[in-house]
């Protein structure tokens, strides 16, 4: 198994954090793990991104052409991912910011409206827990649960009150992607 | 009974000191190298700490240096002895290091390395020599050459529209926060000669007492790359030097005034 | 111990640490700057020394103090501030004292960028300063090699009495990987030549100079007979799919990392490639490298982020036997695994290599 997946969005969004909350639940469940901010031929068009590549081997190369997973937070990530996304791949995105749409048929699309559901649980931050979530529901290269150790062995003493509704947006996440994935 | 003169050999008034070695400097004729070298070694003598003193040479006349002093030593890149100095005294805190500078040295290539020794308060002692001129290199203008002075490399004399003015570096050093001990002295009589001994002395003890950056700039005679005999070139320190470069303490905070 | 997600700056800096570093002079200076961040607070905590110098070229010469006293000593920097410090190198190198420099490379010349490099190969291979020598250079790709090659540097360092680089770029430097750190070692005692103040003993002195050339050519020929064994014992580098390999990719540090992906994905496709990544890239690994051309490589492909600089260095060990090509990026660019993997794939057609033929 190897994963590669492109966070990508404003700086503020929370982007380089949910890369690195992965990359150490992947590090928890002993998997190989590179984790690099904006670096190489992605770094262009004033976005904060992350590469986090997850193998159960060595990894090669931590910078990635066409990663497997795109998680989109806002316009311009959409505009310069959605075309590189591997066919068969999968594109998370935000769609209470993104107003760009894809005709892309050969990857998996989730329409998920992470910031608006955020607001909902009183905390706009949460849009990286709630897609982090919805992206491991599709492809669980870490467990859930994982992932919900890893925020709680992580997260300061100061950040602790806010665990709580930090583990609800991950499973808010899981559960809007699930939706949409089950034909109603 | 003790004849008088059997006492008078008895009471030894001058020798060699023991942190000098006992061999020929490459110094020229009436060069007041000799004279500096001469006061840090008795002073060392004098503090009893010939064991744990590190010299820093540097680049220009006194690049030998380390070979004179009975000390261990290092020899620094030009303009970089206060680094090394730096570098040394960290890691070695309760040793005496010092390091031994021209002025081509000290105030042109590395200014900013003096400079910011003195800024970190480095408790370490400089011994400046300020001759105003390149002895090694043959007698090219220095940084502190005065206005008007003939060299190799202002044979018309210093212009200063051309190669600007000299730097008084006891003036601009005193005015760091991290120096304690900062004065000026001259080797061209006997009084002054003692009274830089004094000031090496003190400055010394301010590292010893770890109350910061310490430096003695002495001024000196180069009799050779002046065109001068020695005694004119002592003359030359004293009437043309001294009104340009004020001999005077220009930084003694408080601890180290109770030193004294 | 178990392993921790570290970013390959920090990882470095905790490394020298645990190896025994007793004192850090540095400049800020980006991609590196985290390890200086790091160190300005461990070693503080540790009481041990730390400072932020006002030049790298000062900060060398600190080094140099240091070193002469016989301390575990390190700086890093990057391309400008490696430039600065040739003078101290040099002198370091005359002197025949150990230190550690770790260079996280940027592309050049000049300001260049910020971004990930090896432009500077020729800079740290080849002397790192005037005069005659060369510098042990060690190059990790990974964060975890990063850490070990790091607390190995002291030891080559006191060992040879010489110069060691460290050499990674703005990727390694940035990178967070899993890694596990070393136990804290003791700090070493000072080595009986260091200059410590003359008690009872005879005087020591460490110096440069040495006039007359008979002189300076005994000092020199002593640097090179110590560069011989060098040359001779420590020579590394590691491999992959070597066995059956007609083509062989050679790259180092992130070039060889992003190589390893493309020569996977050549084997997918059944080409019989192989990867020759070198660790010391001075002294280059010629030996191996040798063994390896001579088991039936019929082409090689080196991958740098550099215009062609450790190419010549290939080119040394295979002469005209083998032809060799060049994939380079420049100025901070990265090269891509699917860029190398086309490379490799023209290579094979060039070299009449054709994925149904090593099937059958």
């Amino acid at each position: 198994m190897q994963e590669e997946v492109i966070f990508a969005g404003f700086g503020g969004q929370g982007v380089l954090f949910a890369g690195q909350l992965l990359a150490y639940a992947a590090m928890h469940e002993g998997k190989h793990v590179t984790w690099i901010p904006s670096y190489g031929p992605e770094m262009r068009g004033g976005t904060a991104n992350c590469t986090v590549v997850v193998s159960d081997d060595p990894i090669g190369s931590p910078i990635v052409q066409h990663p497997g997973v795109a998680v989109v937070f806002n316009n311009p990530s959409m505009l310069k991912y959605e075309g590189l996304v591997k066919p068969g791949g999968l594109l998370v995105v935000n769609s209470s910011l993104v107003t760009a749409t894809t005709d892309r048929d050969d990857i998996t699309v989730l329409n998920i409206p992470a910031t608006d559901t955020a607001n909902e649980l009183g905390e706009s931050r949460l849009t990286n827990m709630i897609l982090s979530g919805a992206m491991l529901a599709v492809r669980p290269m870490v467990s859930i649960d994982t992932l919900i150790e890893t925020i709680t062995a992580k997260l300061p003493q100061r950040k602790r009150h806010l665990l709580e509704i930090n583990v609800k947006a991950i499973k808010k996440g899981v559960e809007l992607a699930q939706q949409q994935l089950t034909p109603a | 009974m003790v004849t008088r003169e059997q006492e008078l050999v008895r009471t030894v008034v001058y020798k060699h000191p023991e942190a000098l070695e006992d061999v020929q400097t490459h110094y020229c004729p009436g060069c007041t190298h000799g004279i500096a070298h001469r006061l840090i070694a008795e002073v060392v003598d004098e503090l009893g700490i010939q064991d744990r003193t590190i010299s820093v040479s540097p680049v220009g006349c006194a690049v030998f240096a380390y070979e004179y002093f009975d000390l261990d030593g290092v020899e620094a890149a030009h303009g970089r002895a206060p680094a090394m100095a730096t570098g040394l005294k960290r890691v070695w805190p309760d040793r005496v290091v010092f390091t031994y500078q021209g002025d081509g040295d000290l105030a042109a290539i590395g200014t900013a390395e003096i400079m910011h020794a003195a800024a970190r308060g480095e408790n370490i002692t400089v011994i400046f020599i300020n001759n105003a001129i390149y002895g090694m290199t043959g007698g090219q203008m220095a940084p502190t050459s005065l206005p008007g002075q003939r060299t190799k490399s202002s044979p018309m004399g210093r212009d200063v529209k051309i190669a600007g003015y000299p730097l008084r570096m006891s003036e601009l050093l005193a005015d760091m926060d991290g120096a304690a001990y900062v004065v000026r002295r001259s080797l061209h009589s006997v009084r002054e000669i003692r009274k830089a001994k004094k000031a090496i002395r003190t400055a010394f003890m301010t590292q010893i007492s770890g109350l910061g950056f310490s430096m003695v700039e002495l001024l000196s005679s180069c009799p050779t790359n002046w065109g001068f005999s020695p005694p004119d070139a002592l003359k030359w320190v004293e009437e043309n030097m001294v009104p340009y470069y004020p001999l005077g303490d220009y930084k003694v905070i408080e601890a180290v005034k109770a030193l004294e | 111990m178990s392993a921790e997600l570290m970013k390959g700056n920090v990882a470095i800096a905790e490394a020298a640490v645990r190896a025994g570093l007793e004192a850090y002079f540095g400049y800020p200076i980006t991609p590196q700057t985290e390890l200086l961040e790091h160190l300005s607070k461990r070693m503080v905590e540790l009481e041990r020394v730390f400072v932020q110098a006002e030049s790298e070229v000062a900060a060398i010469n600190m080094v140099y103090g240091a070193a002469c006293a016989g301390a575990r000593v390190m700086t890093s920097s990057s391309g400008p501030g490696i430039s600065l410090m040739q003078e101290g190198l040099s002198y370091i190198a005359a002197s025949e004292v150990p230190c550690v420099v770790v260079d996280m490379m940027r592309g050049g010349p000049g300001l260049g960028n910020i971004q990930p490099s090896q432009g500077d190969y020729f800079q740290v291979t080849r002397s790192a300063g005037h005069g005659d020598y060369h510098p042990i250079v060690l190059a990790p790709a990974s964060v975890q090699e990063a850490i070990d090659l790091t607390f190995e540097a002291f030891d080559l360092a006191d060992k040879y009495r010489h110069l060691v680089f460290v050499v990674g770029d703005g990727l390694i430097g940035q990178m967070m990987e899993p890694a596990v750190m070393p136990e804290m070692r003791p700090i070493r005692p000072r080595p009986d030549w260091a200059v410590s103040g003359k008690d009872g003993r005879e005087k020591h002195i460490i110096t440069s100079i040495n006039l007359g050339a008979e002189r300076n050519e005994a000092a020199n020929l002593r640097i090179q007979d110590r560069i011989r064994v060098i040359r001779e014992n420590e020579q590394r580098s590691l491999e992959w799919n070597i066995e059956d390999a007609r083509i062989l990719v050679v790259g180092f540090g992130t070039a060889g990392r992003v190589a390893l992906s493309s020569v996977k994905m050549a084997r997918e496709a059944g080409l019989p490639v192989g990867l020759f990544r070198p660790i010391t890239l001075w002294p280059f690994p010629e030996k191996r490298l040798a063994e390896i051309v001579d088991g039936g490589i019929q082409a090689i492909l080196v991958v740098e982020m550099n215009a062609g600089q450790m190419i010549d260095d290939v080119r040394l060990v295979v002469g005209h036997d083998v032809p060799v090509s060049h994939y380079g990026r420049l100025g901070g660019a990265v090269p891509l695994p699917d860029d190398v993997l086309h490379e490799i794939e023209k290579i094979a057609a060039n070299i009449g290599l054709t994925a149904t033929a090593m099937a059958g």
